[in-house]
């Protein structure tokens, strides 16, 4: 099996520990992992504006960095989503839908492909899940609170495998942090104060640590959570799950 | 009441000074959206009644012009008289003229989003006609000169004492006096008045049954029947997607309707009516107003399958922290937002773009519309259409080429990044609305593909060419 | 008019390919408990229930739970010795002054708490909603557990008007607070009448 890493562009800007924690965490699972070098971004930001007619390059890109691999993953379940959702290709559509298929977020790809039993990680603190929209409604990674159905979680099914890991519940379990791409600057006002609101709830709940599948949003309530000055740490999910601490 | 001056982002920054009041309101839409979830998963079938709302109504889409015939045809052998409306103008033109007929300058109105968007009050104001809305909220939006800011709720926007200003100025309640159970009793004593005295009655439709020729008013408050059973002539306003095949499948949709929008298992009063009272008139107005062409735009006409439960707008958290009247449009929320342009898309163009596709309205949704996706695809048509903003389609062109080109773009976030590290007011400073509550990310820790390069160690890939 | 015309040529023009209707008779509830699942639901919408042997007893208990000194009126002959029949011809604005109105139903729902009434039941379409109290009288036989056997048992009916009536009269347009009495009834309350001393009530 040969996995190709996807890391999208404000990951690797801005959260290479988050890239680094999904390569060694893969990797300590015995997974051969590959970072195709010329990698940029997928598209999305551009394609939930309303240019998804612009994206046709990115989505070129992305088919000859990753095509030859037998999966994609990614620690961001936005960005997946929208691969999923949205990768074609005008020369050759069969090998788009291909790839789309075979592309995971990393929650999912340890779940349901690498079946993961247990994991040496130990992370002795209070953490609040901050759901992602994109991965909780748009990948399915738990169940959604507005449906009448059986609960499950993937995210929760592995932090439960950390050691000294406390998860709070919170009073609004998969509400939207109100980062949304460029939602975040162009309804800026509505924006902070959903994730203000977020905040409030994990930090009320005792949260020491808010984790996510989802960069964006926790790079969104990171901004907050310093500009407030708020005690609160943001993590990414990959950095639990590989930690030794 | 119809200039708009402000966009949705500019509106929902005023809404948001207040952050007391917006806690508030926010607070009182998610106490409905849990009594809506409460409900749901007291009936163990709730998702295959969704799914089997969703198909009825692609049904009546796809069949909507026999239907309309076959209702027609019904209503009409039952004493109804039906007209038929191309747009709001001649809706109220239609209402205008029927009470002319009879010499009537009072009219009694019971909720009904269809005249609002027609704005038919103005219109018979301006001809002298004297129109009273008798659902308490609209009434109270009505005593305050303003639109509904949420299709059930329609003064959730309000605190009581704003109310019971309106009131002690309007019906000389004593000053000071806010207390609901109070206020609603002094609503219900003038409303009876107004009721007694009324000759003409006009309602909404929340169904309208092609296979018997009946349509059904749903409301809590009794106004609708208090108007229609007084009066000597009775109109109901509905829109061309209101029609359901059979009578059973009211089953379906009132089992859904009030279970998602107040979490009550029925309206209060679900009103068949099939002839006029002895002696009474009974008018029905079909209205288009867009819908036909909403109907021929197939990533849309499942936005004519809404039933007006306003669960997407209690669930959106938008919504709840910006308030209805910051969609500037008769039908705000998540579905107001996928209805507006299909109206006027210059004007409603912002409206898809007030949202961060969270994609929570969807999974309420009793008819399974695909709110998000329809979002994400009226953006696609405004921007093409040429409605953007024209700076963000130019920031989007050149964020296109940064990004799929992978020299510029190391080059570009390589200059970024030095910009953050050295010198961070150039770039944070009120102008980037980003900064303007929170920190930029920390770029001085140097990208994950400089590590790699790094420190990758090449024989974990030692099968590869 | 030309607009009925330009209408239906716009709606045949751009409807989709036809789709087919669901099957809406899988929904069945063939619950034995109707009777105590109504009382419930019926409750906990801000209703009133008295559970009755007979006639007698729903007559004995009207003017000990309401002014009988105000006007009552009734569409039941087995009450029209105690309380005023009412007039089906009578201009419906003349029942303005009516206190209590008891009418009964012709089919109730577990599930909602809501009663069936055609306007035969009403006596005039207007009683259920100008009255300030309105009790209904619920043989219980008459009740089904969901709307789908109600619709099904309703089938075409023969009315011009007919209603669910679930509670009430009731708003929360103020803040969200709830208020019983809008517009129409202040109270209900049903009398669930046991039918004949072979069908005990089930609760």
């Amino acid at each position: 099996m040969h996995v190709g890493l996807f890391i999208p562009c404000y990951v690797n800007q801005f959260y290479p520990q988050a890239a680094i924690a999904s390569l060694q965490l893969l990797r300590k699972l015995g997974v051969k992992v590959t970072f195709p070098p010329k990698q940029t971004c997928c598209g999305q930001p551009m394609a939930n504006s309303g240019f998804e007619h612009l994206t046709q390059e990115c989505n070129d890109l992305f088919l000859q960095n990753f095509s030859r691999f037998d999966y994609i993953v990614a620690p961001s379940a936005s960005c997946v989503l929208h691969v999923k959702q949205h990768l074609h290709s005008t020369v050759d559509p069969a090998l788009a839908e291909g790839v789309r298929s075979k592309v995971y977020e990393l929650v999912e790809f340890l779940t349901d492909v690498l079946n993961v039993e247990n994991l040496n990680a130990r992370f002795p603190y209070k953490v609040g899940i901050h759901q992602s929209c994109h991965g909780l409604r748009g990948l399915g990674l738990a169940q959604m609170s507005e449906l009448n159905a059986p609960s499950f979680s993937k995210p929760v099914q592995l932090l439960n495998m950390v050691e000294g890991l406390e998860l709070v519940s919170l009073d609004r379990p998969d509400e939207c942090c109100g980062f949304g791409g460029t939602f975040c600057v162009a309804e800026e006002a509505v924006s902070v104060k959903m994730g203000k609101d977020r905040i409030t709830d994990h930090t009320k709940n005792g949260a020491e640590y808010i984790t996510s599948v989802d960069l964006s949003c926790l790079m969104h309530l990171e901004g907050i959570i310093q500009r407030k000055k708020n005690a609160v740490k943001v993590v990414h999910i990959a950095e639990i799950l590989n930690s030794t601490w | 009441m119809e200039k708009i001056t402000k966009d949705h982002a500019a509106l929902a920054e005023a809404f948001i000074q207040n952050e007391e009041h917006v806690d508030w309101h926010d607070g009182a839409l998610w106490w409905i959206r849990q009594k809506r979830d409460i409900a749901s998963k007291k009936i163990p079938e709730w998702e295959a009644l969704r799914e089997a709302a969703s198909q009825i109504k692609n049904n009546v889409l796809s069949n909507l012009h026999d239907y309309l015939l076959q209702f027609e045809a019904n209503a009409t052998r039952n004493g109804i008289k039906v007209h038929w409306a191309a747009d709001a103008e001649e809706h109220n033109a239609i209402v205008y003229s029927i009470l002319k007929e009879k010499d009537i300058r009072q009219l009694v109105k019971s909720k009904s989003m269809l005249t609002e968007e027609c704005h038919l009050n103005e219109y018979l104001i301006e001809r002298g006609v004297d129109v009273i809305n008798s659902d308490l909220g609209e009434y109270i939006q009505q005593l305050d000169n303003e639109p509904p800011s949420h299709i059930v709720l329609p003064c959730i926007h309000k605190r009581k004492e704003e109310i019971g200003a309106l009131f002690h100025e309007h019906l000389g309640t004593e000053k000071g006096v806010s207390d609901p159970t109070l206020l609603t009793r002094v609503a219900r004593k003038h409303l009876r008045n107004v009721f007694v005295t009324r000759r003409a009655a006009l309602t909404g439709v929340n169904f309208a049954v092609a296979e018997t020729g009946e349509y059904v008013v749903c409301t809590n408050e009794g106004n609708a029947d208090m108007g229609a059973h007084l009066s000597d002539v009775q109109i109901a306003s509905m829109g061309l997607e209101k029609i359901v095949p059979q009578k059973k499948h009211l089953a379906v949709f009132l089992r859904l309707l009030a279970r998602s929008a107040t979490g009550q298992p029925i309206t209060i009063y679900s009103s068949h009516f099939k002839r006029p009272r002895e002696g009474q008139e009974m008018h029905l107005i079909l209205v288009d107003y867009g819908r036909s062409r909403q109907l021929g735009r197939p990533a849309f006409r499942d936005s004519l399958k809404c039933i007006r439960c306003g669960a997407c707008m209690n669930t959106c958290p938008v919504y709840r922290k910006s308030g209805g009247l910051s969609y500037h449009n008769t039908i705000s929320g998540p579905i107001g937002a996928i209805l507006a342009p299909n109206l006027d898309m210059k004007k409603h163009a912002d409206l898809p773009f007030a949202s961060t596709l969270c994609g929570s309205c969807s999974n309420v949704c009793p008819v399974k519309i695909n709110i998000h996706d329809q979002l994400y695809e009226w953006r696609q048509v405004i921007v093409r259409e040429g409605y953007a903003a024209n700076t963000k389609v130019f920031g989007m062109k050149a964020m296109a080429w940064t990004l799929s080109s992978p020299t510029s773009y190391a080059r570009m976030g390589k200059a970024g990044r030095w910009v953050l590290n050295n010198i961070p007011f150039a770039v944070n400073n009120k102008l980037n609305p980003w900064f303007k509550q929170r920190e930029m990310p920390d770029g001085r820790k140097g990208s994950f593909d400089e590590w790699y390069a790094k420190n990758n160690d090449q024989t974990e890939e030692a099968d590869e060419h | 008019m030309n607009s009925r015309e330009n209408i239906l040529a716009d709606v045949l023009k751009n409807q989709p390919p036809a789709r087919p209707l669901p099957d809406t008779d899988v929904f069945k509830d063939d619950s034995q408990h109707v009777v105590s699942t109504y009382c419930d639901v019926f409750t906990s919408i801000g209703g009133q229930v008295f559970l009755a042997k007979n006639w007698c007893e729903v007559s004995a208990l009207i003017p000990r739970n309401f002014d009988a000194t105000k006007r009552i009126i009734t569409t039941l002959q087995e009450l029209s010795e105690s309380f005023e029949l009412i007039s089906t011809t009578a201009d419906p604005h003349t029942f303005n002054d009516v206190e209590l109105a008891v009418i009964e139903a012709e089919l109730a729902v577990a599930e909602n708490g809501a009663v069936w009434l055609p306007e035969q039941r009403m006596g005039q379409r207007i009683i259920p909603y100008i009255c300030q109290h309105l009790a209904v009288v619920i043989p219980a036989h008459v009740i089904v557990a969901t709307l789908h056997e109600a619709y099904a048992q309703i089938g075409e009916g023969n009315y011009g008007f007919g209603a669910f009536i679930g509670g009430p009269s009731k708003t929360a347009d103020i803040e969200q607070a709830l208020v019983l009495g809008a517009h129409g009834a202040i109270t209900m309350t049903v009398f669930i009448l046991e039918q004949s001393p072979d069908v005990p009530f089930a609760a």
